[in-house]
């Protein structure tokens, strides 16, 4: 079924954003100067590397709480690493990337092997990571990062792209990629639209729950990562507040939380939509305790919008087959 | 399921219940509640032998007041997750309730018993705003309630300006230190009087027992005529309420309305409020309370937290043991089950 252009996932947020970036850059020029661009897409970058954490997991119709204390136990084992061990920055970032897929795969294979609920499983893993991490640092940041790092982290390449702006990129196109090109990724899509037709049609349904919980590890230790750069040191309380973000950005980009479902340019859009709103309180100097109920306020929205067209789209079907 | 008389499950069919002495009691032997009483009393022992200052009075005062505040963030869940659903903002609206209570307080110089109540119906009313959403959505209540989240806790630190309420009335703080009989804190006394409410609630009221057939199987209970919704908007509110009580006994305790008391946007409860439901064998899928259960097991998870603390194991770690308790609490309920389902006990 192809569908017109205005009735795709990212064409709402789309134009959210356009407006916004209009509104905005009329009523403060500054929005637009090169600096707050690059500030922008720092924010987009990492906080996309979050989302899609989240999104692939709510692709199969679960939820991962500990996409935040997979980030950071990733963040300080990677600071840690550079600090403790003096590990060249490479090798110490593939480490980080390792644990957080194990890390991932623990919560995948718990999962699919017990049948216990991802929400109660990723709430105990959640605290077992998060203990794990302050556990090593003791609560005390890891502040020897060396400098590469922390250019890599806040420089531009291309004057006002960021180096950050390149992993986000590349995830996201092989994750559109995976969702809609490969056969993995339509057995994650089928998994969650399906779980009892999928495992009926020959997929392997828990292969498919800890491929992408690996995946979601992957990506959210990816972000705690880029975050050490950004932040130039190793905090314990990287991750403390993904939780949110992490399912605003995959709702406003149109996923559906029963899984089957999920848009990486929406997502994208989502990502982009929250980073220019936090701007705007900031630009304006509108209380940043307000980016809180602004979060709330965009997912209920999104939720509500997501749930109109889907009634909507029930009714069209209806009448179609009457 | 087991019928030991402490849990209410709907629909136990008759037979079950006249099956043979050495059935009962062999269930009795596996239920939730005997088992949480068991490990609360080996772990009793094995902490005052390693450590005598475990069963010193001031340590036991102190393990009341705490469990108190864990068993009510326990109920306050128990009753959301009853209906099958979550209420992910049991902090936030703990909190806010609190810091409306303090500001009642500070601010108006209420009496506290007016104060309490004041902080008690804000509870109750973001509860009931929570159930009235979900309700009127119809989605989830795991991503509403992950939104209010946000937004009861973004509103309350923007109007308090992240400051604490210090100015409480030194009559509410004597309540939260007071020492019934040199060792029993009034705290948990309510705690208490709040799980015979609830046990009555669900047992013996019709309310109750709507509240549980509807997390049993929400279209059945339509059918029979049951008004589905407004059951699940009390449920919310209850919870509320519940949330709003233990953020006052924590105010009472610390003698301050603190905005930061449950962490970053209430997260800091949620673990305890899965907890003790969770390992008292409230199923998550709705439809069957163990309120006896719930209490026992919030009691469990404060006298590990403490006994670990006394025995300096590193309270760095607390949360890493707390997470494989929940882990190990739910694969043992999962083998458990599926020894009780083979051989045929329930």
């Amino acid at each position: 079924m192809s569908r017109r252009f205005w009735e795709t996932d990212w064409f709402g947020p789309l134009m959210v954003v356009v407006v916004a970036v209009a509104v905005v850059s009329i009523l403060n020029p500054s929005f637009l100067s090169p600096f707050n661009i690059q500030v922008l897409l720092l924010a987009i970058a990492v906080n996309a590397m979050i989302a899609f954490s989240q999104m692939i997991i709510i692709a199969i119709g679960q939820m991962n709480l500990s996409v935040g204390a997979i980030g950071g136990l990733s963040a300080i084992a990677f600071a840690g690493m550079l600090e403790v061990w003096g590990i060249p920055w490479p090798i110490a970032a593939i480490l980080a990337l390792a644990l957080g897929v194990l890390a991932g795969v623990a919560n995948g294979v718990l999962v699919a092997l017990t049948g216990i609920s991802a929400f109660v499983i990723t709430l105990a893993s959640l605290s077992v990571y998060k203990g794990v991490n302050l556990g090593i640092t003791e609560a005390q940041p890891f502040y020897k990062i060396p400098d590469v790092v922390k250019g890599l982290g806040n420089d531009t390449f291309l004057h006002p792209l960021p180096w950050l702006i390149i992993p986000c990129v590349l995830a996201a196109l092989l994750l559109w990629y995976l969702l809609n090109r490969l056969p993995l990724g339509r057995s994650i899509l089928a998994v969650g639209g399906n779980e009892h037709a999928a495992e009926l049609s020959g997929i392997s349904v828990r292969r498919v729950v800890i491929v992408a919980h690996a995946i979601s590890g992957l990506l959210a230790a990816s972000a705690g990562i880029m975050l050490v750069g950004r932040l130039q040191l190793g905090q314990p309380t990287i991750g403390d507040d993904w939780l949110i973000l992490s399912f605003a950005a995959p709702v406003i980009g149109g996923a559906i939380l029963s899984g089957g479902h999920v848009s990486v340019a929406g997502t994208l859009l989502g990502v982009a939509i929250v980073a220019i709103f936090t701007q705007v309180l900031v630009l304006f100097n509108i209380d940043p305790f307000l980016v809180q109920v602004v979060l709330g306020v965009l997912i209920l929205w999104a939720v509500g919008v997501n749930r109109f067209r889907e009634v909507r789209a029930l009714k069209h079907s209806a009448q179609v087959a009457s | 399921m087991s019928g030991t008389g402490k849990e209410q499950s709907v629909g136990i069919p008759p037979a079950e219940q006249a099956s043979g002495a050495r059935l009962t009691t062999l269930r009795i032997l596996l239920s939730n509640e005997f088992g949480l009483l068991v490990l609360i009393v080996l772990f009793a022992i094995i902490f005052s032998t390693i450590s005598p200052a475990f069963l010193s009075k001031f340590s036991l005062y102190a393990l009341g007041r705490t469990s108190a505040v864990n068993i009510m963030i326990g109920f306050s869940m128990m009753v959301v997750i009853i209906t099958g659903g979550l209420n992910l903002s049991v902090g936030s609206i703990g909190v806010c309730a609190a810091m409306f209570g303090g500001l009642l307080m500070q601010a108006f110089a209420m009496p506290w018993p007016l104060a309490v109540c004041g902080g008690l119906a804000m509870g109750a009313a973001l509860g009931a705003l929570n159930g009235f959403i979900i309700v009127r959505s119809g989605l989830h209540s795991f991503i509403i309630t992950l939104a209010t989240m946000s937004i009861f806790f973004g509103v309350m630190i923007f109007l308090t300006r992240a400051e604490s309420y210090r100015d409480i009335s030194p009559a509410f703080t004597s309540f939260g230190r007071m020492k019934l009989a040199g060792i029993i804190s009034p705290l948990l006394l309510v705690s208490v009087v709040a799980g015979i409410l609830l046990s009555v609630l669900f047992r013996y009221t019709a309310l109750g027992r709507e509240m549980l057939a509807t997390g049993a199987n929400e279209r059945a209970a339509e059918l029979s005529g049951i008004r589905v919704h407004r059951i699940i908007t009390y449920c919310h509110l209850l919870s509320g309420v519940l949330a709003g009580v233990a953020g006052l006994m924590l105010v009472s305790r610390t003698g301050a309305a603190i905005p930061s008391m449950a962490g970053q946007l209430g997260q800091d409860w949620l673990l305890p409020a899965f907890l003790g439901p969770v390992l008292g064998g409230t199923l998550l899928t709705g439809g069957r309370v163990s309120v006896l259960g719930t209490f026992l097991g919030s009691f469990l998870v404060t006298m590990l937290t403490t006994g670990l603390l006394l025995m300096q194991v590193g309270a760095f770690w607390m949360q890493t043991y707390l997470g494989l308790l929940l882990l190990a609490a739910v694969l043992i309920d999962m083998v458990r089950r599926s020894y009780l389902t083979r051989r045929k006990l329930i």
